[in-house]
């Protein structure tokens, strides 16, 4: 009987313990982050077997902040249609995987956008040979398109509403869309300009395909986590502020050791010299220099994995700094 | 010797199933409080709300209806169904064909044919279905690209992106013909039982076969041209991105059709193949010396005791191809765990609702499947006059 009661000891424990994700995450040892099954630039293991890219930094940089290492995390694949049950049910602790903020995904599912660290909109991809350079000369065409995705639907509102057909050809990864649309199965692939640019750049000869200059659609692609829990919402958001302020203050993983002694007050709160900021979200108050130090400031986020001088060649535009002409805005350090 | 409650085996066993009925009852009411429990915790909504809200999103091919992205999630829902249907009835048909005749040939006498055959059914019995999926799918891609299509007679068209052919356009006069048609089976049906008649009273045998076929063919045809022929051929024309008009045979329903008839024909050629080795040699032997030709043997003395052993588990073959064809997610063809169960499911959230509702939507097609094909085995069972 002793033994009957404790089995169910534990079964009624393991249906409370998702109370404190942080606290999970620091008993765990690692961070479990959910990316995609590959693509290039955001998210993709590198020759050596390590995950590499712009979101993977996002998660890295939680790590950091948690554990003062960058590479305690466990990668885990998602696809457009599983990342959100893989969230839900707790088998990952975030997700960071081009996923548009959307009023249902914040409400309905149940999650909870902390940010948005990449601000995309929906493109068009297609051989340079077929000689159309507005996507409203696409009537007719064969459309590759991400099944389970806001492009889906964003996708059959442009042609309904510019009163062009289309035939659509739903996939579920981002390969399988590649596959079709080199094999001419379909005449154009259709998802977030950042991801044609990753598309495009693996190619045989990049040159034989052009991104459509027409943008349907607003993207704003951020790491989300469970509704519910707001003290690891917190971490996770402020992770991703740092990011950013780092990049406003001028502050980078070069020079991160020398700003200890600099004067500027919001970067002392920044790096933990002045003001208890780490302890109020319950981390360590270096959290943000070890992100700074590991993973780096969002500019060189950027540059390393999908900046100009990558083979996806994407400049900031929407995503440059606020003062610099974009969007990118963090609330302050204070 | 007193008996008290334990020692006595009924009430014993009483104790017992009332004891597995209590836990299961209590497993089950346990599963579904945690889940309303965690949903509502996570602020996910629940119930059948979203069927009656417009889908948002297009489907790639819907063969019977006329879909459109406006449409509700109710009209996914059958849709997914119909091509469900499509898929698993034709494959059916064509793997009940295929099974026969491979089954037979591996009885046959002919080294060639039944190590063929042999070689056939191993493969295509022991590598996953998802697999022979994908492989055809993938060689289906590599067809010529549309622009490059070769062409039969300017009519027919093969392309990575499906087979095009003219599609019939009916005009008033068809119904007549339609009509015409439905006559000439019902005068075939009447002229089978006549001769059956005959056969069975005075022994004369009637070339029912010929005469049939020839009744069905040319009495619709004939109406046809005095009608005036009432139906004209619409041709594929490429135009643009795409063909326009004609018919399109899609490779996500080529691929899934081909892999299934490949997959289950293998089964159902064993199943074949036993029922025809469960008859004794007897048989064959007597009929022989009756002086029947050999192909009647088969058809008249072999096959109908074949039968009553072949049916029951083509059954569950019929299930497991329909129960398949849900792996036509893999290629893109979109049934009704693509559409309905993948695409509505995720662009709704409803994970719950829409597994519910394709997973009831599989047990009814099953049951109806078993339903009828229990009919018909007792149709063909031994009955003692």
């Amino acid at each position: 009987m002793k033994k009957l009661l404790s089995i169910f000891a534990v079964v009624a424990f393991a249906f409370t313990a998702n109370a404190g994700t942080l606290d999970d995450v620091k008993n765990r040892g690692f961070l479990k982050c959910g990316v995609t099954t590959g693509l290039i630039g955001f998210a993709a293991p590198d020759d050596a077997g390590n995950w590499a890219g712009f979101d993977v930094d996002v998660c890295r940089a939680v790590a950091a902040a948690i554990f003062g290492d960058s590479s305690k995390v466990e990668f885990t694949t998602t696809t457009g249609k599983s990342r959100f049950p893989t969230l839900a049910s707790g088998e990952i602790d975030m997700l960071a995987r081009n996923t548009t903020w959307t009023l249902s995904r914040d409400v309905n599912l149940g999650f909870e956008f902390v940010g948005v660290n990449y601000y995309d909109g929906q493109g068009f991809m297609i051989p340079s040979a077929l000689g159309v350079d507005d996507a409203t000369g696409l009537d007719g065409a064969t459309v590759c398109i991400q099944t389970g995705t806001t492009t889906e639907l964003n996708l059959a509102d442009f042609f309904r509403a510019n009163n062009i057909s289309y035939e659509a050809l739903p996939i579920e990864t981002n390969d399988e869309a590649r596959e079709n649309l080199f094999a001419g199965r379909c005449d154009v692939y259709t998802t977030d300009a950042s991801g044609l640019s990753a598309t495009r750049a693996q190619a045989d000869d990049p040159d034989k395909w052009i991104v459509l200059p027409n943008i349907i659609s607003k993207e704003p692609l951020g790491p989300l986590v469970r509704h519910g829990d707001h003290q690891w919402g917190d971490v996770v958001r402020w992770s991703l502020n740092t990011l950013i302020i780092a990049e406003e203050l001028g502050v980078s993983s070069a020079n991160v050791d020398a700003s200890k002694s600099s004067n500027i007050p919001e970067v002392l709160r920044l790096l933990g010299v002045e003001g208890g900021y780490g302890e109020m979200l319950e981390l360590s108050n270096d959290f943000a220099y070890n992100i700074i130090k590991q993973v780096g400031n969002y500019s060189e986020s950027f540059d390393r994995n999908i900046g100009p001088d990558t083979p996806l060649g994407i400049g900031r535009n929407l995503n440059a700094l606020w003062t610099d002409g974009g969007i990118l805005y963090a609330p302050p350090f204070r | 010797m007193q008996k008290n409650f334990f020692s006595d085996e009924k009430s014993r066993g009483i104790l017992y199933q009332t004891l597995v009925i209590g836990f299961f009852a209590l497993a089950i009411w346990f599963i579904v409080n945690t889940t309303a429990y965690n949903l509502e915790k996570r602020n996910i909504a629940t119930g059948f709300g979203f069927l009656n809200n417009p889908a948002g999103f297009d489907i790639s091919f819907s063969p019977f209806l006329d879909y459109k992205s406006t449409d509700t999630h109710t009209k996914v829902y059958f849709v997914g169904v119909l091509n469900t249907l499509l898929v698993s009835f034709t494959g059916c048909i064509a793997a009940t064909i295929l099974g026969f005749i491979v089954g037979i040939i591996r009885l046959s006498n002919n080294w060639l044919l039944s190590r063929t055959a042999y070689v056939y059914v191993e493969f295509c019995r022991n590598v996953p279905l998802i697999l022979q999926i994908i492989l055809w799918y993938a060689i289906l891609i590599q067809l010529p690209r549309i622009k490059q299509a070769p062409q039969i007679w300017e009519t027919f068209y093969i392309s990575n992106r499906g087979l095009y052919g003219p599609r019939p356009i009916y005009e008033d006069g068809f119904f007549i013909v339609t009509i015409f048609i439905i006559i000439s089976f019902l005068i075939a049906f009447f002229i089978r039982r006549w001769a059956k008649k005959r056969q069975d009273t005075t022994g004369k045998q009637f070339p029912t076969f010929t005469t049939n076929l020839g009744i069905i063919i040319l009495l619709p045809l004939l109406v046809f041209f005095i009608m005036g022929t009432p139906m004209t051929l619409e041709y594929p024309i490429l135009k643009g991105f795409n063909f326009k008009g004609g018919m399109v045979i899609r490779p996500e329903f080529i691929a899934m059709f081909l892999s299934l008839t490949i997959y289950t024909g293998a089964f159902i050629s064993e199943t074949v193949r036993s029922g025809i080795l469960s008859v004794t040699k007897g048989q064959r032997e007597a009929s022989g010396a009756l002086g029947l030709k050999q192909n009647w043997i088969m058809r008249l003395i072999i096959i109908p005791q074949a039968l009553r052993v072949i049916v029951p588990p083509l059954t569950s073959q019929y299930l497991n191809l329909t129960k398949n064809s849900s792996l036509g997610i893999a290629v893109g063809y979109a049934d009704l765990v693509h559409g309905f169960g993948g695409i509505s499911l995720n662009q709704t959230g409803q994970a719950i609702e829409c597994m519910a509702i394709t997973m009831a939507t599989y047990l009814l097609i099953s049951l109806t499947i078993s339903f009828f094909m229990n009919i018909y085995n007792r149709s063909i069972q031994f009955k003692e006059k």
